[in-house]
């Protein structure tokens, strides 16, 4: 490396104060996932005497990707569905290679969190006795069942119910900090480092980070840990060029801590390659569920012909066995096919589908029906209704464009990158014997588990299925502190270096910000947004970004990977003015493991899995005799090496 | 902006023990300006529109001017949530069409929810089976 390696020796910077925090479980992160797992460790924690805490980088009320809302519960299996079948329309969704023991479990647990958020306050809409739609406060004043007494939701499709989602998350955060007690939440401050034991390295034991109010740093040691943080938002050039980036349909602030974190202490990854590019409303990210779905809404290429039912035949041909049922990803790659021979923009007629509801419905209805469209956008994704005020388009005149975005790496939406973890039971339904090992939602490292985004190949689980997934997670961690009672650990990491570490970014800026007379410009170091900028070009144009229209191949791959080393030792000269900038220093850091993981396993798998995602132009088709198998990766952060090796996938559910 | 602090509006939450739009932003973007007592967007390209600082705001001071590089001027979306429901005012560019729209935000009381009544508590036995404190799983 050609740079000199800097260190934190606080010459420039003043040390921080150091908060020494001793528990039982600690939970990182305060979304879906954590919040959940909060509630139910609570639980056990009364019961048996242990402390559980919470840690989150931002406020808990609105933090994680429900922070805004959410107009529908996308996973609600529901009496009337048999769970395996929910397991056959995940499987489909994501190309044929999930862990069904993880999907099948969690479709048995995932309404138990659904009926839990009815209780505490949550609006559900139902249909009343006369089978019409009411909506979640009406249902309660009129007296009808709960979902778990029987009383019937508003499907918009065959696993998703529609609800009054403005407070989902303030709701689901107040059954987490009642639970819990403040007192054992921290919020605003940001993990950034795991620890590990020193006599087995193969085990956490804890997690350092700062916060972002005051200087002051927090190391958290515990028996066992839940790291649920999200996706990677933004490790791809974003289609917008300027404040619209923070317009992501994810959560912006998903910086990839879910992964880079266990990552680093060589916790195992799993089908990293996968991605989600979701087919949105243009710029403001307007979901399309309930107008496909609920609505009835048709999409269209320019000249109003239906694009799915135009290159269905040819997708077939292309993906034998694949299109029997149109999966999200084929969905997409049936529109790219008119946007690459340039019949775009895509079109969804939400003018038709209104005017087709208005013959039908009564003046009451079609008012109610009005709301219903608006609310659909007000729950989740605001600007997109703002974009139809700003260019004053009423939805029930005018069509609107969709277009398919920059990719997403998740695990929780139609996406299933993440950890490998264990199962939840020896054979669970046949299942082969290495999927478990020990404990629930586990990682490969020892103590260390995680849920909804971090769990990888089993995604569609969404709000309700992340939540209880780390319930499940939380039940698996608990019974491991239970079976390690009497370890006793100690990191193996300096704290003081870890820490000096942790705040080399205030120590470069201070070193060297007086060099020059702008601070922007300085050969010394580079700040965090440049750091994100250089990332994101070189994701978009050689991994298969919005550049190249999700196109790569071997050679622009390998290109890629000798510009992210660069950038992955350019970071080692991140530089920081303040505590926010020190967050979002670390948080590119993250970013750039992830993506780098991203990379290296679209490299790793020659073939192309996820057509409408992304495609390997040297190897465009599926191929199952090689690649019908889970990618697994393990990064070695002493070495800066990458292990793969693959396990087939086996099929539970016939 | 997106989301912006109208000057003359905002106090600082003086009169609060912290600064509303500061302590629920999801990412860290508002700030108060220590002499002036305002508040202000720091990194305004990081914005989700998320619009929790408005909905916060004690004395309606934040409203959102729309990401620059997409959106055309003069619409406004204003929230007023209260501590059951939510209704917002759209106003469109051409200042002609104004939707409004009520909806519910929660069945209970704030503050009221507690998982634990009602339900009996789980033992160590509990944690290798299926299900959770509040209800047993499926088993199919």
């Amino acid at each position: 490396m050609a740079l000199e390696r800097e260190f934190c020796k606080w010459s420039f910077c003043a040390k921080p104060a150091v908060e020494t925090v001793e528990t039982d479980l600690l939970l990182v992160g305060g979304g879906m996932a954590c919040t959940g797992a909060a509630v139910e460790a609570a639980a056990y924690a009364k019961t048996l005497g242990l402390k559980v805490t919470l840690v989150d980088k931002a406020a808990l009320d609105r933090s994680g990707a429900v922070a805004m809302g959410l107009s529908a519960i996308n996973t609600y299996v529901g009496s009337e569905n048999p769970v395996n079948d929910y397991v056959k329309y995940v499987r489909t969704d994501l190309m044929g290679i999930i862990r069904e023991d993880l999907v099948h479990s969690l479709g048995c647990h995932v309404d138990i969190s659904v009926h839990d958020f009815q209780d505490w306050g949550l609006p559900i809409w139902q249909k009343d006795a006369e089978n019409h739609t009411v909506d979640g406060q009406v249902a309660r004043d009129e007296g009808l069942p709960l979902l778990k007494d029987g009383g019937k939701c508003c499907r918009s499709g065959r696993w998703q119910c529609m609800i009054n989602g403005e407070s989902y998350k303030v709701i689901v955060a107040e059954a987490a900090k009642n639970a819990l007690g403040m007192e054992n939440i921290y919020e605003r401050v940001f993990i950034v480092k795991l620890l590990t034991d020193k006599n087995n390295s193969n085990r956490v034991c804890g997690a350092v980070g700062f916060s972002v109010r005051e200087h002051k740093t927090y190391v958290f040691k515990c028996k066992a840990m839940i790291v649920a943080c999200g996706g990677v938002v933004n490790v791809f050039r974003p289609r917008s060029v300027g404040e619209g980036q923070g317009r992501a349909w994810y959560p912006v602030w998903n910086a990839g801590s879910t992964y880079a974190m266990p990552a680093e202490i060589g916790a195992k990854m799993v089908l990293m390659e996968n991605r989600f590019v979701p087919a949105r409303f243009k710029d403001g990210y307007g979901p399309v569920g309930a107008w496909f779905l609920f609505f009835k809404a048709q999409a269209t290429n320019a000249y109003n012909e239906d694009y799915m039912a135009k290159n269905w035949e040819q997708v077939k041909a292309e993906y034998p066995g694949y299109a029997d049922a149109p999966g999200t990803c084929l969905r997409n790659h049936a529109a790219m096919i008119e946007m690459r021979a340039g019949r775009g923009p895509i079109m969804m007629h939400t003018d038709k589908a209104m005017q087709a509801l208005a013959q039908v419905l009564s003046k009451k209805e079609l008012k109610h029906l009005e709301a219903e469209a608006w609310e659909d956008f007000l729950d989740m994704s605001i600007s997109a209704a703002c974009l139809w005020a700003s260019f004053n388009m009423e939805p029930d005149k005018v069509p609107s464009e969709i277009i398919p975005s920059e990719p997403y790496l998740l695990g929780s939406h139609a996406g299933c990158a993440g950890l490998w973890v264990s199962g939840p039971s020896k054979n669970y339904l046949g299942a082969p014997d290495d999927w478990f090992w020990g404990y629930d939602r586990m990682t490969t490292v020892e103590g260390l588990f995680t849920a909804g985004d971090g769990v990888g190949a089993s995604g569609h689980k969404f709000s309700s299925g992340s939540h209880a997934e780390g319930r499940m997670a939380a039940k698996g961690a608990i019974a491991f502190i239970l079976d390690h009672k009497d370890d006793k650990l100690e990191a193996a990491q300096d704290i003081d270096e870890v820490i000096a570490e942790i705040y080399l970014p205030f120590e470069i800026y201070e070193k060297y910000k007086d060099y020059t007379t702008a601070p922007e410009i300085n050969p010394n170091y580079l700040l965090p947004n440049q750091v994100q900028t250089r990332l994101q070009k070189l994701m978009d144009e050689y991994v298969a970004g919005i550049a190249t229209m999700y196109m790569t191949n071997q050679i622009m791959l390998e290109e890629g990977l000798k510009r992210l080393t660069f950038l992955k030792e350019d970071a080692t000269r991140l530089a920081a003015s303040d505590l926010h900038m020190l967050m979002r220093a670390w948080e590119q850091y993250h970013r750039i493991l992830a993506g780098e993981a991203h990379l290296r396993h679209i490299l790793f798998r020659e073939e192309s899995r996820y057509p409408g995602y992304y495609y390997r132009s040297d190897h465009l088709a599926i191929d199952d005799s090689k690649w019908k198998v889970f990618t697994i990766s393990q990064y070695d952060m002493k070495t800066n090496e990458w292990k793969f090796e693959t396990k087939p996938y086996v099929q539970l559910v016939k | 902006m997106p989301s912006f602090v109208i000057t003359e509006k905002c106090d600082g939450c003086k009169a609060l023990d912290k600064t509303a739009c500061q302590y629920i932003c999801p990412n860290d973007l508002m700030v108060l300006e220590p002499e002036k007592k305002k508040a202000y967007n720091q990194e305004p390209e990081q914005c989700w529109e998320c619009y929790n600082c408005v909905k916060i705001c004690p004395v309606q001071a934040m409203e959102v001017r729309h990401y620059a590089d997409i959106m055309p001027l003069g619409s406004s979306t204003i929230p007023m949530r209260s501590s059951n429901d939510i209704t917002w005012t759209i106003k469109f560019r051409n200042q002609k069409t104004i939707k409004r729209f009520k909806f519910p935000v929660r069945t209970t009381p704030e503050g009221s929810i507690d998982a634990f009544k009602g339900k009996t508590l789980p033992t160590a036995d509990d944690l290798k089976k299926p299900g959770f404190f509040t209800a047993p799983a499926r088993t199919e």
